[in-house]
């Protein structure tokens, strides 16, 4: 009887030794990437259902497993909304067993998600967001920003304005974090280069009529209009800009285009502007790879964000892989030793405050003559490199970075 | 030269910009007080009315290749249908109960629309192109005038223009005035109130979808397009006196221009400015602008 | 009302079957979502708070998400910027919008039916625009992350098990109020203002006295129910100050019924749960709430719990003639 007992005892020890383990490898034995993004909003296009299968597709190369657990993609649509987006991440980590959340367009909702992560000790990776607060006052060790951001932006398109001659800015925000952010680290830009900002007008997210912010642009008599806004708001802005004239006297610089907004304004409409993006799909064998490949899928080019969402998530299981197992703080410190050598950067590496370090490029957009086949939008004017593309880290708010 | 410290270039401009809003604010509150005069219902699916005109002239547009120029005729025929079979289905149901379940009711068909057509087109705006003949640009000297947009405070005068005669000028406009006053009485002449009734709700509908046709070249089509717009149209139609047909017309396009100047002066107030309007009068003049209080 | 045609013994042992439930909630996570459940008992908190100017005092506020949002925004801002502890912090948030309500009843009862709902439509709308620009809100990304603060100075609120608890025992207080303000003397008045406004007036009631009373009271319990939801998301919204958010309300306590003390509960919970486990299908959901809200309004206006009571009621035609008179409130 003794016996008995004391075998059935050391029997369910080792069996819960043997969970237990098992657990410390990978939890509720899947890896789950959870893509947060907007599938139905204004930056629908700009991340939505392209957004959902890049990472897909990098699960789907990456073998489907890692340590021999099923990689499981889901994924949920933010509405734009700071709210509804930190609901979702907070169920997702409390009971959805997500180890990490992707995309993230929408810095408001990057925000509010990246609070949540930083509370609960899960990953996530922000591409869709420019938001200098993840790697600042935001900054946890499960928090990567990946694609780009406010300060790569406003280096590159504004500096370059500022330094063809834009000397007086007035800007059109879109009113909320993203474009606040970005109209204050290119105002920093315009007045580091003895430029002055005369004014702004912010608007609300998805306006539709820009007439009297156009308007008041005019009214300012600033050489430059600053396009704080992307999708499209900034598609709309530049129409409107076109159609009351104001391209005429002033110039336009679109802060954050992508290649979707080129598209839908058109070769004629947009060629000459700036844009600054951290990867084009015309690059080199391996983008248009990659671009032909999500073509067939989603049918349109890939853009930054959803390559890097590509890029980031291959980056995330390698992690898991290398550390073997899925637990955050391990994986978070692998992240920070790896350097990612693939189609989205040759030689990225992730920075202790979070901010993924790699070149970025300066573009202009075609003319309708220069464009030989549909897509081809840009040409290169300049690359960036990592180093000045990205916040110095001894500016960094962030209170990982010992000083 | 300036006004008040802002050039008048931009005064003016935004003026302008301001009529233009104030159009549509005209042609919607237009709608609005006819129906509530005659029906006593706060129709609170008129932005949503607005949003399926609007998508109604963009989809026989793509598919069916019909033009903006039939379509202003048919669009508001379909749309008006739509309310007639509203009406004749669910609204008629309920006129004998406090207003309030009108309101409820109608908000319950905004909800249905704008998640209809969410499911079936998405949320993003889709693109509607200005006709041909009214491209191009006004050079007023103090702006640059689309000439669409002038033609939309035209359109917008000559419609509500044509409403009023048809109201006071025609056998059917007095019929719609003594069933608005006396609707018992009208009846007891052999009229027929309930076919009255719902050709009104029907008209006033289809002076929405009327609305949206003509919005659809300015914004773009998408199911939110009416949200926003109707709780200021409300608020509109509150303060020229709800039922004052002409009154909600008038204070449409003045609202259209006070939004304009707080732009010039408070940019970021403007979509509230309307509200504190509605609050004051209101309170003053409970009965609102041109509206007669009631007993 | 249904819980009448149950002897007060049923009637009990429900009632403390349903509290064991939801003690139970926050032990078994994977059958339930605690935060859902948080969730949702704000929003049974908030209709059943609304329905006491709509059901008991016959007054239609279409401003209700006022109250809600800026009790949420007042407590975020204790919570946060001045480091208060989380009881302080909803407290302050109550009192606000309480106060707030006050002010919304004083200038809104001035004015009858639709007017009177339209003077709370544009005063909520100025409160939209206040918190949209007011610098400590965040505006259009929301005031987060809120901190959720020591209970008493005491307990950590950061865990969600004792914060369950804080919510559980708050909504069922403010429940208990409720029940308590409707059945009371004062709550006579009230509905007898909503029966016959001008007699009520001639018994020598302070009618206008009463009414904001009861706007007050309305909001404060409001209030109530959008501080809790800002300590348990760590954020308070536009959302939540959003004229729909006034609209859903009405129809939460219109499906449930509003000649309840609990019917909007149901509501809330119907509408909730709609919202949480269909949210997939998107867009849909928006179609489905219009439909029931239509289907609401033409055949069943009583509510689910009105419509219940009538088919018992009928059913049990006989029993209920001796309570006739008690009809009133449950």
């Amino acid at each position: 009887m003794q016996n008995t007992l004391r075998v059935a005892v050391a029997a369910a020890s080792m069996l819960a030794l043997g969970a237990g383990s098992a657990a410390a490898q990978v939890s509720d034995d899947v890896v789950r990437i959870g893509v947060l993004a907007d599938m139905s909003g204004i930056y629908n296009d700009l991340s939505g259902k392209g957004a959902v299968e890049a990472v897909k597709m990098a699960a789907e190369d990456f073998g489907g497993n890692v340590l021999g657990k099923k990689i499981d993609v889901i994924f949920a649509d933010h509405l734009n909304k700071p709210d509804v987006g930190a609901a979702k991440a907070r169920e997702w980590f409390d009971t959805g067993g997500v180890d990490l959340i992707n995309d993230l367009a929408n810095s408001g909702v990057a925000r509010a998600v990246a609070a949540v992560a930083k509370e609960k000790k899960r990953h996530i990776i922000v591409n869709g967001a420019s938001n200098m607060g993840i790697t600042n006052e935001l900054c946890s060790p499960y928090a990567i920003h990946y694609a780009y951001d406010a300060y790569s932006l406003a280096h590159g398109t504004g500096k370059a304005v500022v330094e063809q001659g834009g000397k007086s800015w007035f800007f059109l925000t879109v009113d909320f974090a993203f474009g606040i952010g970005l109209e204050q680290q290119v105002s920093d830009v315009v007045r580091a280069n003895k430029g002055r900002v005369v004014g702004a007008a912010r608007h609300p997210l998805a306006t539709t009529d820009f007439s009297s912010y156009i308007l008041q642009a005019q009214a300012s008599k600033a050489e430059i209009i600053g396009v704080a806004s992307t999708g499209a708001d900034a598609v709309n802005a530049i129409k409107a800009a076109a159609e009351f004239g104001a391209t005429k006297n002033q110039k336009l610089a679109a802060l954050l285009l992508w290649i979707e907004d080129v598209h839908s304004l058109g070769l004629q409409t947009a060629q000459g502007l700036m844009l600054t993006n951290a990867w084009y799909w015309d690059m080199n064998d391996e983008t248009r790879k990659f671009a032909k490949r999500f073509y067939d899928r989603v049918g349109k080019m890939p853009n930054m964000a959803q390559a890097a969402d590509y890029s980031s998530t291959m980056f995330y299981l390698n992690a898991v892989k290398a550390a073997g197992t899925d637990n955050a703080d391990k994986v978070s410190a692998k992240m920070r030793e790896m350097t990612v050598s693939d189609m989205f950067t040759k030689s990225g590496k992730v920075r202790v405050d979070g901010r993924f370090m790699h070149d970025m490029y300066l573009w202009q957009v075609k003319s309708p003559a220069e464009s030989k086949a549909a897509w081809d939008y840009l040409k290169p004017v300049a690359t960036i490199p990592a180093e000045q593309a990205f916040q110095p880290l001894a500016d960094s708010k962030c209170d990982l970075v010992k000083k | 030269m300036e006004i008040f410290g802002i050039p008048h270039q931009a005064f003016l401009g935004q003026i302008m910009l301001g009529l233009v809003n104030g159009a549509f604010y005209a042609v919607l509150s237009l709608g609005l007080a006819i129906i509530f005069g005659l029906l006593r219902i706060v129709n609170f699916a008129h932005g949503a009315f607005f949003m399926v005109g609007a998508f109604v002239a963009f989809l026989i547009g793509r598919d069916l290749g019909i033009g903006y120029w039939p379509a202003m005729i048919l669009v508001p025929l379909i749309v008006g249908f739509l309310g007639v079979v509203f009406e004749r289905v669910a609204l008629r149901r309920i006129y004998r109960l406090d207003p309030l379940y009108g309101l409820l009711l109608t908000f319950g068909m905004v909800l249905v629309l704008e998640g209809g057509f969410r499911v079936a087109m998405g949320s993003s705006g889709q693109r509607f192109a200005t006709p041909e003949a009214l491209r191009g640009v006004w050079n007023l000297g103090f702006m640059i005038l689309p000439i669409y947009r002038a033609f939309v405070i035209l359109v917008a005068v000559v419609v509500c223009a044509g409403t009023w005669i048809v109201i006071e000028k025609t056998r059917m406009g007095a019929y719609l005035r003594a069933a608005t006053e006396r609707p018992e009485l009208t009846q007891a002449f052999g009229i027929n109130v309930p076919v009255l009734l719902t050709l009104t709700y029907g008209a006033g509908v289809a002076l929405a979808g009327f609305a949206g046709v003509l919005a659809a070249p300015i914004q773009q089509v998408s199911p939110s397009m009416g949200s926003d717009l109707v709780i200021i149209v409300f608020a509109i139609v509150v303060i020229g006196g709800l039922g004052s047909v002409f009154g909600s017309a008038i204070t449409g396009l003045g609202l259209g221009v006070i939004e304009g100047l707080t732009k010039v002066y408070y940019s970021e107030a403007s979509t509230t400015v309307v509200f504190l309007v509605m609050a004051l009068v209101l309170l003053l003049r409970p009965a609102g602008l041109f509206g007669r209080e009631e007993g | 009302m249904v819980a009448l045609l149950l002897s007060p013994a049923i009637k009990r042992s429900l009632l403390a079957l349903l509290l064991a439930a939801l003690v139970a909630v926050p032990f078994v996570p994977e059958i339930i979502y605690p935060i859902f459940v948080m969730k949702v008992m704000c929003f049974v908190l908030f209709a059943c708070a609304f329905n006491l100017l709509l059901g008991h005092t016959g007054i239609v506020s279409f401003g209700h998400a006022a109250f809600f949002g800026s009790s949420a925004y007042i407590t975020g801002y204790a919570l946060r910027d001045m480091g208060l502890s989380t009881e302080i912090a909803i407290l302050a948030g109550v009192l606000f919008s309480a106060l707030l309500g006050a002010v919304f009843g004083v200038l809104a009862i001035r004015r009858q039916g639709i007017y009177l709902a339209m003077i709370t439509l544009a005063l909520a709308q100025m409160v939209y625009f206040t918190f949209l620009q007011a610098p400590f809100t965040g505006a259009e990304d929301g005031m987060q992350p809120i901190p959720r603060g020591k209970l008493l100075g005491l307990i950590d609120m950061n865990s969600d098990l004792s914060l369950y608890f804080l919510v559980l025992a708050s909504t069922c207080g403010g429940l208990w109020l409720i029940h308590r303000i409707v059945n009371s003397p004062f709550g006579e008045v009230l509905r007898a203002i909503r029966e016959h406004e001008p007699r009520a007036r001639s018994l020598g009631y302070a009618v206008n006295r009463y009414k904001i009373m009861a706007f007050a009271l309305s909001a404060g319990l409001s209030g109530l129910a959008g501080s809790l939801k800002c300590v348990v998301f760590r954020l308070a919204s536009l959302t939540d100050v959003h004229w729909h958010l006034s609209g859903d309300v009405i129809l939460m306590t219109l499906l449930g019924g509003m000649n309840s003390v609990f019917g909007p509960a149901i509501g809330a919970i119907i509408i909730s749960a709609l919202r949480h486990y269909f949210d997939a299908l998107g867009a849909w959901v928006t179609v489905a709430v219009g439909l029931i809200f239509i289907a609401c309004v033409l055949l069943f206006r009583r509510g689910v719990l009105g419509e219940i009571d009538h088919l018992l009621a009928t059913r049990f035609a006989s029993r209920r003639i001796v309570k006739e008179q008690k009809n009133a409130q449950i």
